[in-house]
């Protein structure tokens, strides 16, 4: 197949080879790209000596220099701790008025606070923390146990009802199923609903008014605007966290539910707290 | 004229590198040595203007970063600085912010047809004048010249024996290219960094590790591109020779050996012309491959090493001034007007060449003889290559004198996408950005437009205002991120539909940015 053929023009050997009358020089490789090439031969050695290359059964060679990707991750972990050690310091020994005061330690907080709420909130309270049928959505103005930054942090401390928290902020409504009969619970329930500026029966409305008097406003207030001191809700106001229309409110005065949330200073520590709480605070219904 | 390749030299040939084929023939040489060049010393007009090129573009790449520019105390003095850390390039009066890159990108499509239109007009005379490989190599020649002496002393020394005072000029050599190639490896680092301030830390060793590494790795490749591999880079490595043959057609400016005239060559012109056998201008004196950086004979026409660094034809010029004769044998022409000659010579190629067809008796050129006209130049190929040149440059232009230094970018809240508050009114949350792109601090004002109900909160201005404008004071050359909440009233609730519009604007300069915006109600959806 291969017939020696030299090209007219160029005196140079083709390959023997031809296509539709077209040759194929085969001009001489230049010696320096032969070096190249065994240079890159000592290095592939010199990197399956270094490196980690030749699998084996379980496992693979180590290379002399004893990388590993999973060595490297974990010092690069040490170095971001490291990086913010000194803002985790500061934030451990500031109050949280300070913090708020800082705007590079509020961003780092409100950073911080989002990635712990990541973890440890969002299963209750949603990823937006916009909460859900029985769980309060945080980014509203409406507090059942306050709004400003001291408030928040207390209530993410320590909980709401948290059994094991001495501390645990704790109010319980009584089941008025027990205390009123059916047709006052419906009178109150009616009375509750137009607060909130619906229209209902005056004939309703009425002794429901004064049974709101007699039992409820201890706690809710005259205005039916709530108590923070107890947790008690706000109840002339659009936001509905536990009973939804005028069945659930009575079911809710007939046999109430009660929120309960973990206290998480034991388990995420002070610092995490006050982070979880600025970022709270931050969200736009901060106080 | 033929492209070819490289040719091996004929004296491989011997060295036993020969794989065996079948039938026990010794077949071509695998691999090649590499022919040494000493390229001599040329003058005339070409290495003057050569030099000139080199004094410029070398003078360009090592004075730069020492320019200072100021532009206030909130940006860099320097005046061309590429920022990547800050994300930022500045080039005297033009900042770049990250997005503005498409300049850049612009001005390469601009380089890509400047290319197009120099080498299809006048071949390559990027490879030939101003490619860094050319002018580094030009120079390192320098310093070989000044330190070795010129073509035959450095043959001499190379085919000599390691005496010590070869082993002295080479040391010197290799000291003062490396002394050269640390210069140069310093100078692109000083591109990326305040210069005065990088060069006392590289001096006193507090410079970042990446400097060192730059300044090592480029001074590896130009002492071993622009000292050792020369020519080789631009025959092996450079893929512009193979996409030149692209560019050029038969009416670009190419170094072309006029054998029309030249030949049939001879050393004994006086003797054989005195023997009434025709003889051409070439005196076959060599001086045209003496003085040739790629080690080429340009007689056997144009050729893929060939730079067209013109250099032959000045050597071949100052020759034919000596015996007498026009200049331009070895001559910038076209391979048209090369044809067109060759044709009156040959008779249409039915002889070999008679120099006697190209001239009149008296020996001046006959008017048959086609010469270069100028207007050659101006030919549909280079005036595309012009219009879309200008067209993408006045773009640029346009586009750099119509920028914003005033932008406002806004991000609704994904999650929560409304949030309902105990007065029956809806919030939306907005993350706003802005962008303030010079380097002044400024105070802008942010306003609504549209949801007249609507009102604004800024808690990092404050936490319990509510207002349809704010002024923001923004930093210097910075994007600023803020968090806006709005509120619209439960009454004006069936207006949430129609979203609002965010206004940035400076008072001072009247600068404005618009940014349409949703607002999310649970009517709305």
């Amino acid at each position: 197949m291969a017939d020696k053929h030299i090209d007219d023009v160029s005196g140079v050997e083709t390959t023997g080879h031809e296509w539709d009358g077209i040759r194929e020089l085969n001009n001489p490789l230049p010696r320096w790209w032969l070096w190249t090439f065994y240079a890159t031969i000592v290095w592939a050695i010199g990197y399956m000596v270094v490196y980690p290359a030749i699998p084996l059964v379980t496992d693979a060679t180590k290379g002399v220099l004893g990388y590993s990707s999973r060595a490297e991750l974990a010092s690069e972990m040490v170095g971001a701790k490291a990086a913010q050690g000194s803002m985790l310091e500061k934030i451990s020994t500031s109050s949280l008025q300070e913090i708020l005061a800082d705007p590079q330690m509020t961003q780092f907080a409100t950073a911080a606070g989002a990635a712990a709420f990541k973890v440890n909130c969002v299963q209750c309270h949603g990823s937006g923390a916009a909460g859900g049928a029985g769980y309060p959505n945080l980014n509203d103005d409406d507090w059942l146990w306050g709004g400003d930054i001291d408030q928040i942090h207390q209530t993410i401390a320590h909980g709401i009802r948290s059994v094991d928290d001495p501390d645990t902020r704790a109010s319980e409504m009584p089941a008025y199923g027990e205390i009123l009969q059916p047709q006052e619970i419906r009178q109150v329930a009616a009375y509750v609903v137009s607060l909130t500026g619906k229209p209902r029966d005056a004939a309703m409305i009425e002794p429901g008014k004064q049974l709101f008097a007699d039992n409820c406003a201890a706690c809710h207030g005259e205005n039916a605007k709530g108590n923070r001191e107890f947790g008690a809700p706000n109840l002339a106001d659009a936001i509905w966290l536990k009973a939804q229309g005028e069945a659930g409110i009575a079911q809710q005065v007939r046999q109430p539910k009660h929120g309960m949330m973990p206290g998480w200073q034991v388990r995420l520590g002070d610092t995490t707290v006050k982070q979880l709480a600025v970022y709270i605070h931050a969200l736009g219904g901060g106080e | 004229m033929p492209i070819e390749t490289a040719r091996p030299d004929p004296s491989d040939q011997s060295k036993p590198e020969n794989h065996e084929t079948g039938s026990g023939q010794p077949a071509q040489p695998l691999y090649a040595s590499r022919k040494k060049i000493f390229p001599k010393r040329a003058e005339g007009r070409f290495r003057q203007f050569k030099w000139l090129v080199m004094a410029i573009t070398l003078g360009i790449y090592y004075l730069t970063p020492w320019i200072r520019w100021d532009r206030g105390p909130y940006a860099p003095d320097q005046a061309v600085l590429l920022d990547l850390a800050n994300r930022r390039f500045y080039v005297f009066f033009i900042e770049i912010w990250p997005q503005e890159f498409f300049f850049v990108a612009g001005l390469l499509v601009m380089a890509g047809f400047g290319l197009f239109l120099v080498t299809s007009a006048v071949g390559r005379a990027w490879c030939g004048y101003t490619c860094p490989q050319t002018v580094w190599v030009d120079l390192f020649l320098v310093i070989e010249r000044f330190v070795e002496g010129d073509r035959n002393a450095r043959m001499k020394l190379d085919a000599g024996p390691w005496t010590l005072d070869k082993i002295g000029k080479r040391l010197v050599k290799h000291a003062i290219w490396l002394v050269i190639a640390v210069a140069t490896g310093g100078a692109w680092i000083f591109y990326f960094a305040d210069a005065p301030t990088l060069a006392f830390d590289f001096i006193t060793g507090q410079a970042a590790f990446i400097a060192y590494s730059t300044v090592a790795i480029l001074t590896a490749t130009t002492y071993v591109l622009g000292g050792l591999m020369r020519e080789q880079v631009c025959i092996y490595m450079c893929p512009w020779p193979r996409i030149q043959g692209a560019m050029l057609d038969d009416s670009s400016l190419v170094v072309t050996y006029n054998d029309w005239r030249g030949e049939p060559r001879g050393k004994h012109v006086k003797k054989t012309a005195a023997a009434s056998v025709p003889v051409g201008d070439c005196v076959d004196c060599n001086a045209c491959v003496a003085v040739c950086p790629m080690g080429i004979d340009i007689r056997d026409g144009q050729q893929l090493e060939c730079i067209t660094c013109a250099l032959c034809i000045d050597a071949c010029d100052s020759v034919m001034d000596k015996i007498g004769h026009e200049r331009g044998l070895i001559a910038y022409a076209t391979l048209n007007e090369y044809e067109s000659n060759m044709a009156l010579a040959t008779d249409n190629g039915r002889t070999s060449v008679d120099p006697s067809r190209v001239r009149t008796p008296e020996g001046a050129f006959s008017d048959k003889v086609r010469h270069f006209n100028w207007r050659i130049i101006l030919r549909p190929r280079t005036l595309v290559y012009v219009g879309v040149w200008s067209a993408v440059g006045l773009g640029l232009l346009v586009a750099l004198l119509s920028r914003d230094r005033l932008e406002l970018n806004v991000l609704h809240d994904r999650n929560p996408q409304y949030v309902l508050e105990s007065d029956g009114s809806i919030r939306n949350g907005y993350t706003i950005r802005l962008l303030n792109m010079i380097p002044e601090r400024r105070t802008i004002l942010l306003s609504l437009q549209g949801l007249t109900k609507a009102e604004m909160k800024i808690p990092s201005i404050s936490a319990d205002y509510s207002d349809r404008v704010f002024a923001i004071p923004v930093e210097p050359d910075k994007a600023t991120t803020i968090k806006v909440f709005v509120t619209l009233p439960k009454a004006a609730l069936s207006d949430a539909r129609d979203g609002l519009r965010f206004i940035a604007e400076d008072p001072a300069s009247h600068e404005r940015d618009i940014y349409k915006a949703s607002f999310n109600s649970p009517g709305a959806n």
